[in-house]
């Protein structure tokens, strides 16, 4: 296992140290930069190529400008008058929508500028399991997955994660939870949620991808007991494995407080180069540049029903997750220029 | 021969109903009803029995009207004029053992119907979203009418065992709701200011009482074909509520009190007598409770007419309006539009078409 992680991280390093001959050094990193945000710029104004003749003057700005005030009056009624709708699980999609990616947008696009790939490998319709590696100190990968979905997807499928039992002891964090989709990580939600036909977001290493030190990053931890496996089977729903590149760097665990951790009854208390030495300042996460990748999908309706109580065949299809998700990490490694652009 | 029901806590508004409806239907022949304390409301053409469930007396009952087919409404949690938990959990407990008992006594006992409550599954942050009837809890309620419930169930479990021959259904009700119900809940949505725990949002469904009269009905009588009604059910309306949505529809401020607090000052209240604010009351406000009704429906051929929503708004309108209504609101927001955007396009138009 240990050998299977050395050897791509050396293929990794002797080809990141290939590129820049290749590459012609600085001047082509700098030219680079700019290239993933150039294709932007166009795509904007040619989407709003059919709004942007119609306001060459002031009042058809005014008119989308009121019209945007009464849309935001008519949600603002909804609101205070209570007749909105959530469903069993809490989730509140309009206030989802319009306030809480919202607010989630501008640390996914100007902070991590997220680069999202292979998107449409999750169904325009139906049930998926994506299945992700967890990093980051603070569950954001989570949530920046979900933007992701929600801004990318061609169908505008919304993510629905789980997440771990401390997010719903929390106060505050549990209602901005639930309101935003997420539940439990437990097989009876996830089976429910895939059975409506919803994608559902895991990150099976839990806590222990979640706390793991620096020294250990983009290192795949056990994949819990391959719970999500069985789920899915259950569901018949294909796995999409997701890979995340970025989080790993924004917030450098260099230490846990174990006693400290114990006390305040958390699973690790995270010290970074800056947190908590500086404050609440050191809890502002470093702007790295992420990336995630959706995989390829693994279909499970092939496998009959009582499969899912073949504990070694899930043993393998965790493994197969598992090995999916690591080699997709390193070859965006590989691909990655630093760790902040 | 038709059917002789007894119903038991007829005194309440929900026994006194289920009374008067049941004994129109064709299957019935006499309705007995039992109650410790003389209704206030009529029972109709039933027969009207003051008896304590909690004494043996309640057998004799039984054998006198030949009754086949017993209702045990008498599972709740608030005291019928006065009395403290003690005389509730005894009636709850001694008089459900009491009832049990006699039945068991009872050769003729065809059919038994418990009311419970979805209360028993708990409510913890660690629990999953939405309760099945095979969910077990968590954490099991350590007090108040819901461990009562608990505990009530287990008796008519092992009632069950003892006599394979009686269909036994127990239905555990989420929230009951109506113009007329008295409650915890209803008590403490009755207040001009609603108190909420702080950071926390709980989800909550309620059924209405028409729901319940006409599942009680079903589970009395012999299932109709393709379905079953002995087991355990859960009967809640469809959808969800939160309880920011019910005060907002209710026209009532919050105004949310950290944890602790909210702990502390209801064992105050409860301790000088003021409200009857249990633990578990507590709990559901701050981690709330969604149960699952898929088997309900498909098994047992239930499904209410209201919806949670619907069933709130029933409740909504028999209450008087709060220091913050609904409409008023929405008024204010409309004049608010009509003043900033009065020739908005597309979005002001759905905004007047909502008024």
């Amino acid at each position: 296992m240990a050998d299977a992680k050395v050897i791509p991280f050396d293929d990794d390093r002797s080809r990141a140290r290939r590129r820049p001959a290749r590459a012609d050094g600085e001047t082509a990193a700098v030219r680079a930069l700019p290239g993933p945000q150039e294709p932007e710029p166009p795509a904007f104004p040619g989407a709003e190529e059919p709004a942007a003749p119609v306001a060459p003057g002031p009042p058809a700005a005014r008119g989308d400008w009121e019209r945007r005030l009464a849309g935001g009056l008519a949600f603002l009624r909804r609101r205070i008058t209570g007749e909105y709708e959530v469903d069993e699980f809490g989730y509140d999609e309009e206030l989802t929508d319009q306030v809480l990616m919202s607010l989630l947008r501008p640390l996914y696009e100007k902070y991590f500028r997220v680069e999202v790939k292979g998107v449409e490998n999750i169904p325009d319709k139906g049930g998926a399991l994506i299945v992700a590696n967890h990093s980051g100190t603070l569950p954001l990968d989570g949530l920046m997955m979900q933007v992701a979905v929600h801004d990318h997807h061609p169908a505008g499928r919304h993510l629905r994660l789980l997440a771990a039992d401390l997010v719903f002891v929390l106060p505050v964090v549990n209602e901005l939870a639930r309101k935003a989709g997420h539940t439990l990580a437990c097989a009876e939600d996830a089976e429910r949620l895939l059975r409506a036909g919803e994608v559902v977001g895991v990150m099976p290493e839990g806590f222990k991808g979640l706390g793991k030190p620096f020294g250990e990053r983009y290192k795949l931890q056990r994949f819990g007991r391959g719970g999500f496996v069985s789920t899915a089977l259950r569901a018949g729903v294909p796995i999409v494995p997701c890979s995340i590149v970025g989080a790993e760097e924004m917030y450098p665990m260099v230490g846990n407080a174990r006693t400290l951790a114990r006390i305040l009854g958390l699973p690790y208390f995270p010290l970074t180069p800056t947190f908590p030495w500086l404050g609440p300042l050191g809890a502002l996460p470093l702007p790295t540049k992420w990336t995630i990748q959706f995989g390829e999908p693994i279909p499970t309706d092939s496998y009959a029903p009582e499969a899912a109580e073949d504990p070694m065949l899930m043993f393998n299809l965790t493994d197969q997750v598992r090995e999916q998700i690591q080699h997709t990490l390193y070859k965006l490694l590989v691909q990655r220029r630093s760790v902040f652009f | 021969m038709g059917k002789v029901v007894l119903v038991t806590g007829a005194a309440r508004h929900l026994g006194g109903r289920f009374v008067r409806r049941i004994q129109r239907d064709p299957e019935v022949d006499r309705v007995i009803a039992v109650d410790a304390v003389e209704p206030v409301h009529p029972l109709g053409a039933a027969d009207f029995v003051r008896v304590d469930i909690r004494r043996p007396e309640v057998a004799k009952v039984l054998a006198e009207h030949d009754v086949d087919t017993v209702v045990h409404l008498d599972v709740t949690g608030t005291a019928l004029g006065g009395g403290g938990r003690t005389s509730v959990k005894e009636t709850n407990v001694i008089g459900t053992m009491q009832l049990l008992g006699a039945c068991q006594k009872s050769p003729r006992i065809a059919r038994l119907v418990v009311k419970s409550t979805t209360s028993v599954y708990g409510s913890a942050p660690r629990d999953p979203a939405v309760f099945t009837e095979t969910t077990p809890a968590k954490a099991l309620p350590s007090g108040g009418f819901a461990k009562d419930a608990v505990e009530v169930e287990g008796y008519v479990r092992g009632f069950a065992r003892r006599r394979p021959d009686v269909a036994v259904c127990v239905l555990r009700f989420a929230n009951i709701l109506g113009p007329r119900i008295d409650s915890p809940l209803t008590e403490y949505l009755a207040l001009p200011v609603l108190p909420t725990v702080l950071g926390y949002d709980p989800r909550l469904q309620f059924v209405h009482e028409d729901d319940v009269i006409d599942v009680l009905r079903l589970a009395a009588h012999e299932p109709r074909r393709a379905t079953q009604n002995s087991g355990t059910f859960n009967v809640a309306g469809d959808g969800v509520l939160l309880l920011s949505q019910c005060a907002r529809r209710l026209g009532r401020p919050t105004v949310p009190v950290l944890l602790p607090a909210v702990t502390w000052v209801g064992t105050a209240l409860r301790t000088v007598g003021i409200t009857d604010f249990a633990p578990e009351q507590i709990r559901l406000l701050t981690h709330g409770r969604v149960v699952s009704t898929v088997h309900t429906r498909e098994v047992f051929g239930f499904s209410p007419r209201h919806t949670t929503a619907e069933a709130f708004a029933d409740f909504a309108r028999s209450r008087g309006r709060g220091l913050l209504p609904p409409e008023a609101l929405a008024g204010a927001v409309d004049r608010l539009a009509a003043r900033v955007a009065p020739g908005a396009p597309s979005g002001a138009s759905t905004v007047h078409d909502g008024a």
